[in-house]
């Protein structure tokens, strides 16, 4: 079960990469510049040159090698040249993931902990106050957009990090809050507190292992999320990382780099929902 | 209805009447340039001050939320009839159909909302009139956001396939289109609704994040994204607060439309 599990999961990532290129590809086809090159206007160029390089490009015309050759490329690590940074876009996304990896961790490391810490406690204490409290904080970070954040971060010289946290925080806690609140509403748990069990037993042995494999899905899902807000938090907090360089490649229409970022974006964020799916079913697993 | 909803409503109900009485409210324009008072701070000509073009903000703020106001819920609409058409259809005809939706539903949302949404507007051209801008930047917000609606939708009619009401109705030669339209789409209904008012604060804060990257709504056309975007500029709050009008005017309305939106959560979960 586990293994078919896993199985259908590689699957997924490997269509979402074929699907992937073939849409990167055809992106890159039908950018505008497509077919054309600035050495056709270079005079140190023969005649006889410019009209090999002509013929090599004509070989592109024909679709169906295009895209072979493209995921050929592809496929061996080449994912083609910016066009407005004129830089592989391989060493592009060498030399920024580091930044935005390192912030990415920070930044759901602290959403989480803060998270699960309001919500456990809110659930531990049950005091109505201290419930709408940490609801009013939270919904109110939920109704400001994620680049209002980031640009308070720079005014306030908060670190990127904590701007990414503060936008995924409010989504996680919700969550959590909701699924604690649910969870102490069932019969075993009333049970258990009718039996006398205290607070922290009943917390910590009944409530959190059942709602543990709903949580690991968020964790899933919070990669997404954070990857998403590392666009606005990156861009205007001028923090060099994948976010800032798929803002610039937008403004600049750079299709090729852009539409990489996108497919490996979507990568990360699927290997996560794919690892926090299997972890979820070990876990649910061992309960049963 | 509880205190907070009706206090939501009357908030919602204000902007909107402000927003629509714009063109009595601030009969100069969104455009109209005061040279002589450029970031000039709020003053009874000028009630929330000027942008650094000298354009009237108070102007700008009733504009721009018409415009977002107006826009989102048409965004809201599309998606929303894009959910239903796409994934009320498949859940509907069940198997392979509503297996394929759900896989391309699952590669969009695996997307993050913002990556697909930079991706998508650098498809179009950046250079256009402002005009074009609005629409493009909405259309593309409801063309791309149906896939959560539709996720729930497929669900929703996949139950319903298998309903009494419609066993019976097929038992009574009831078929195909007849009863898709007549038996299953009036019992999507609650979910609709509930999908279209969820998508709504969604949208305005999507709208907000492009404008603040600047790939939104192209100036001079005022939206609560490019109003937003002033706030690059600011030094400190306390220096100039007038400058978080738009801001506090967009948590607000988010803020009402949430707490509308409790109940029509229950109608969709």
């Amino acid at each position: 079960m586990l293994k078919a599990k896993i199985a259908g999961h590689a699957l997924a990532l490997v269509a979402t990469v074929l699907l992937g290129g073939v849409l990167s590809a055809t992106l890159v086809r039908l950018a505008p510049g497509f077919d054309v090159d600035e050495q056709d206007l270079d005079p140190h160029l023969s005649a006889e040159s410019a009209q090999a390089l002509r013929a090599a490009r004509r070989q592109d015309h024909n679709i169906l090698r295009f895209y072979f050759s493209y995921m050929n490329r592809a496929a061996h690590g080449d994912l083609g040249t910016s066009l407005a940074l004129g830089r592989p876009v391989r060493t592009l996304l060498r030399d920024r993931a580091p930044l935005t990896l390192r912030l990415l961790a920070l930044g759901l490391g602290l959403a989480w902990a803060a998270a699960l810490a309001l919500a456990l406690s809110a659930a531990w204490l049950r005091l109505s106050v201290y419930d709408a409290v940490s609801t009013l904080v939270s919904g109110t970070l939920l109704c400001l957009p994620a680049a209002v954040l980031a640009l308070l971060s720079v005014l306030w010289n908060v670190p990127g990090s904590l701007a990414i946290a503060l936008i995924v925080f409010p989504r996680i806690y919700r969550y959590a809050r909701n699924l604690l609140a649910k969870s102490y509403s069932l019969p075993y748990i009333v049970t258990a507190r009718a039996k006398g069990l205290g607070e922290g037993r009943i917390l910590f042995w009944h409530v959190v292992p059942g709602v543990a494999p709903q949580l690991l899905a968020v964790a899933g899902v919070s990669v997404s999320m954070a990857v998403g807000a590392a666009i606005p938090v990156e861009t205007l907090c001028g923090l060099a990382g994948v976010g800032q360089l798929a803002w610039q490649a937008a403004l600049a229409r750079d299709l090729p780099l852009l539409v990489n970022i996108t497919i490996l974006v979507t990568l990360v964020t699927l290997l996560a929902n794919s690892g926090a799916d299997v972890i979820g079913h070990m876990v649910r697993g061992q309960e049963s | 209805m509880n205190l907070w909803r009706k206090l939501a409503c009357a908030v919602l109900a204000i902007v909107l009447c402000a927003a629509a009485a714009a063109n009595w409210l601030a009969p100069a324009g969104y455009a109209r340039q005061y040279r002589e008072a450029t970031s000039a701070p709020p003053s009874r000509a000028h009630w929330l001050g000027t942008d650094e073009l000298g354009r009237d903000r108070f102007a700008r703020v009733l504009y721009g939320t018409r415009i977002s106001l107006l826009l989102a819920p048409a965004a809201a609409l599309l998606s929303t009839l894009m959910a239903a058409l796409i994934g009320g259809l498949a859940g509907y005809l069940g198997g392979i159909w509503a297996r394929m939706a759900m896989a391309v539903t699952d590669l969009f949302l695996s997307l993050p909302w913002l990556f697909l949404l930079i991706t998508a507007r650098a498809l179009m051209p950046l250079n256009v009139s402002p005009l074009f801008s609005v629409m493009v930047t909405f259309l593309l917000l409801g063309l791309l956001g149906w896939t959560t609606a539709a996720r729930v939708l497929c669900t929703t009619a996949g139950s319903l396939r298998s309903a009494d009401f419609v066993r019976q109705a097929r038992a009574a030669g009831v078929r195909g289109q007849r009863l898709f339209w007549i038996h299953v789409m009036p019992n999507l209904k609650p979910v609709l609704y509930a999908q279209f008012w969820i998508s709504i604060p969604v949208f305005i804060l999507s709208e907000a994040n492009l404008g603040i990257l600047g790939l939104g709504v192209a100036e001079p056309m005022p939206s609560w994204g490019s109003l937003l975007k002033e706030l690059e500029g600011l030094v400190s709050v306390s220096e100039e607060p007038w400058k978080l009008v738009p801001l506090i005017l967009l948590v607000v309305v988010v803020m009402s439309f949430q707490l509308l939106l409790t109940r029509q959560d229950e109608v969709a979960a």
